[in-house]
């Protein structure tokens, strides 16, 4: 059975369709990764996933209960962290993670125990300070710590390393991993990180302009690309330069995107160097020649047109 | 090996006790917000009685003045004071999302609140009986007289604290919350704040007389002269009155904020 069922799920706002029909099924013990630009429509698939916002249209299960006709019981099964920490900084950490868990219904005992158990996740030193003087990463830790108090079958992550520093996020990296890995905890990402999803998901749904474009695991996706990516910016025409490397028995497809253009190729070595030359013949100024692997960001462009730019921490 | 702890719905008193229990721990970090409460009162109680004493000999009031101007005290401590802003912090600061994700009863984060606020305004109608007791004032209805005294100042600042919920809830809006304050100026001083109500003539006698506060303050007064029913009774009833208007549209804007939109 599917622990997160989305069908059709649409949301207006007036005019505007943040997200448009959308269709996702999750697996147990998944980490389902939602990858899209800013105002892509991944927080309002989010609060309405959690019970937060009620769907224009579509309906939506959590473990097979109805988000609408069942929001008390889906608030029991899921844990939420926002796109920002929602902490009062006028409370403590323990203070926080304390109310939380009263509000789940835990006993003292269990929340003391919980708290125990979260503790490598928040920093203890400062558990009893106000949340207030925190640093970011500290809230954003302390923000999914409050999130899992009560043990949640589906943990809702909107964009939770957003803002961290390098240390900060591989540390939430690490927990997100150890809960998938030792308590076979449901995870839904939403993130404007590609490397983020990569690293984390287990299958990633890309989302445009409120509608999937893409979905499926992330090396299943990048491999839809091609083996290797030639990149190649010019100020030279464009037709010019594609009628130079589509004569290539090396390069398999060309793609021109604004500014770049993108040779796609088995491989990529042997290509790089006929590519330079044919380039050359054809009397094409070449600003920048790149050979990489593909991206979800070389997925993002395949489907969309455009670049995923995100703001890389 | 102890069982796994999983989720369950608290309960209502529960829900209850963890939001007030919240917003009590809070109290003393929001002192900004607590010490005006006891400053305005005082201030209006002292200058009050110094600039009117003498004038209040020409009228019909048949209490000392300072009695007189006590329970008009116990009104401008414990009216409006509330959780409203911290509300509409919660609001913008997210928490207010945070708690909606619990199964908490949706009711019990506004009835919370309100016992928080209960506790409050009835700790600062001691420091104000207490300066009454301090100029002179005595209850010749004894100890239960005074504790009657602060019970109704209380529920007066709990009955009308619905109306800055209902605003912080409605808008959203902080500066929407602190204009809220306005609401209390005809409530407090279009009534008998000065002067009782025979005194008071044309208009201004005329809107004191629909005013509930006028019959709360002569509730409260009358504990000065003896156990009158028929003055508590109506004094009670102003407080439920209001209470009934103020929390109806405190938990009409609860709804609509909770509503999953």
């Amino acid at each position: 059975m599917n622990l997160i069922r989305a069908s059709a799920l649409t949301r207006r706002f007036g005019d505007n369709t943040a997200v448009d029909s959308v269709d996702i099924s999750v697996e147990p013990a998944e980490i389902y990764g939602f990858l899209g630009p800013n105002g892509a429509g991944k927080s309002t698939m989010v609060r309405m996933l959690c019970t937060l916002l009620q769907p224009t249209s579509g309906t939506a299960t959590i473990d097979g209960l109805d988000i609408l006709k069942n929001p008390g019981p889906v608030r029991l099964k899921i844990g939420v962290a926002l796109q920002d920490a929602s902490l009062d900084p006028k409370m403590t950490g323990r203070e926080l993670v304390t109310t939380q868990g009263r509000l789940f219904g835990l006993r003292p005992g269990e929340i003391r125990r919980r708290i125990e158990e979260l503790a490598p996740l928040l920093d203890m030193t400062a558990f009893d300070d106000l949340v207030g003087t925190y640093s970011g990463g500290m809230r954003r830790r302390l923000d999914l710590a409050a999130s899992l108090v009560h043990n949640p079958t589906v943990l809702f992550l909107d964009e939770p390393t957003t803002g961290l520093d390098p240390p900060g996020r591989l540390l939430v990296w690490e927990e997100i991993r150890r809960l998938n890995r030792e308590l076979g905890m449901t995870v839904f990402l939403t993130t404007q990180y590609l490397d983020e999803a990569d690293e984390l998901a287990d299958r990633v749904g890309i989302i445009d302009h409120g509608r999937i474009v893409a979905e499926g695991p992330p090396s299943e996706l990048k491999r839809s690309v091609g083996n290797d990516v030639v990149v190649i910016r010019t100020n030279g025409r464009r037709d010019e330069v594609e009628a130079a490397l589509t004569e290539l028995d090396v390069v398999d497809r060309v793609d021109s995107f604004d500014h770049e253009i993108r040779a796609v190729t088995g491989n990529g070595a042997r290509a790089l160097s006929p590519i330079a030359v044919a380039l050359d013949q054809a009397g094409i100024a070449v600003s920048e020649l790149a050979l990489r692997t593909p991206t979800l960001d070389d997925v993002f462009l395949e489907v969309t047109g455009s670049h995923l730019e995100s703001e890389e921490p | 090996m102890s069982a796994p702890i999983s989720a369950r719905p608290a309960g209502f008193f529960r829900d209850v006790q963890s939001v007030a229990i919240r917003a009590l721990k809070q109290l003393p970090r929001d002192l900004e917000f607590v010490i005006p409460a006891l400053a305005v009162p005082t201030f209006f109680l002292i200058v009050n009685i110094g600039a009117l004493q003498d004038v209040a000999n020409f009228t019909s009031i048949e209490i000392d003045y300072k009695a007189f101007q006590l329970p008009v005290g116990i009104v401008f401590a414990v009216t409006g004071i509330s959780r409203a802003s911290a509300l509409v912090l919660d609001i913008q600061d997210g928490y207010f999302d945070r708690l909606l994700l619990t199964p908490v009863s949706r009711r019990a984060l506004l009835i919370g609140l309100m016992v928080s606020d209960f506790t409050l305004v009835l700790g600062l109608t001691i420091p104000v009986t207490a300066l009454g007791f301090a100029m002179g004032v005595r209850f010749p209805t004894g100890p239960l007289g005074v504790l009657m005294f602060m019970f109704m100042g209380a529920a007066w600042g709990v009955a009308f604290t619905g109306f800055p919920y209902a605003i912080a809830l409605r808008t959203g809006n902080p500066s929407a919350v602190n204009a809220s304050f306005i609401l209390f100026f005809p409530f407090a001083f279009m009534t008998t704040t000065f002067l009782p109500l025979e005194s008071m003539t044309g208009w201004l006698g005329e809107v004191a007389r629909y005013n509930p506060v006028t019959y709360l303050l002569a509730g409260l007064r009358s504990l000065f002269v003896g156990w009158e029913a028929g003055e508590l009774v109506k004094g009670m009833a102003a407080i439920l009155g209001v209470a009934i208007v103020s929390q109806a549209l405190a938990f009409s804007a609860l709804r609509g904020r909770v509503r999953q939109k």
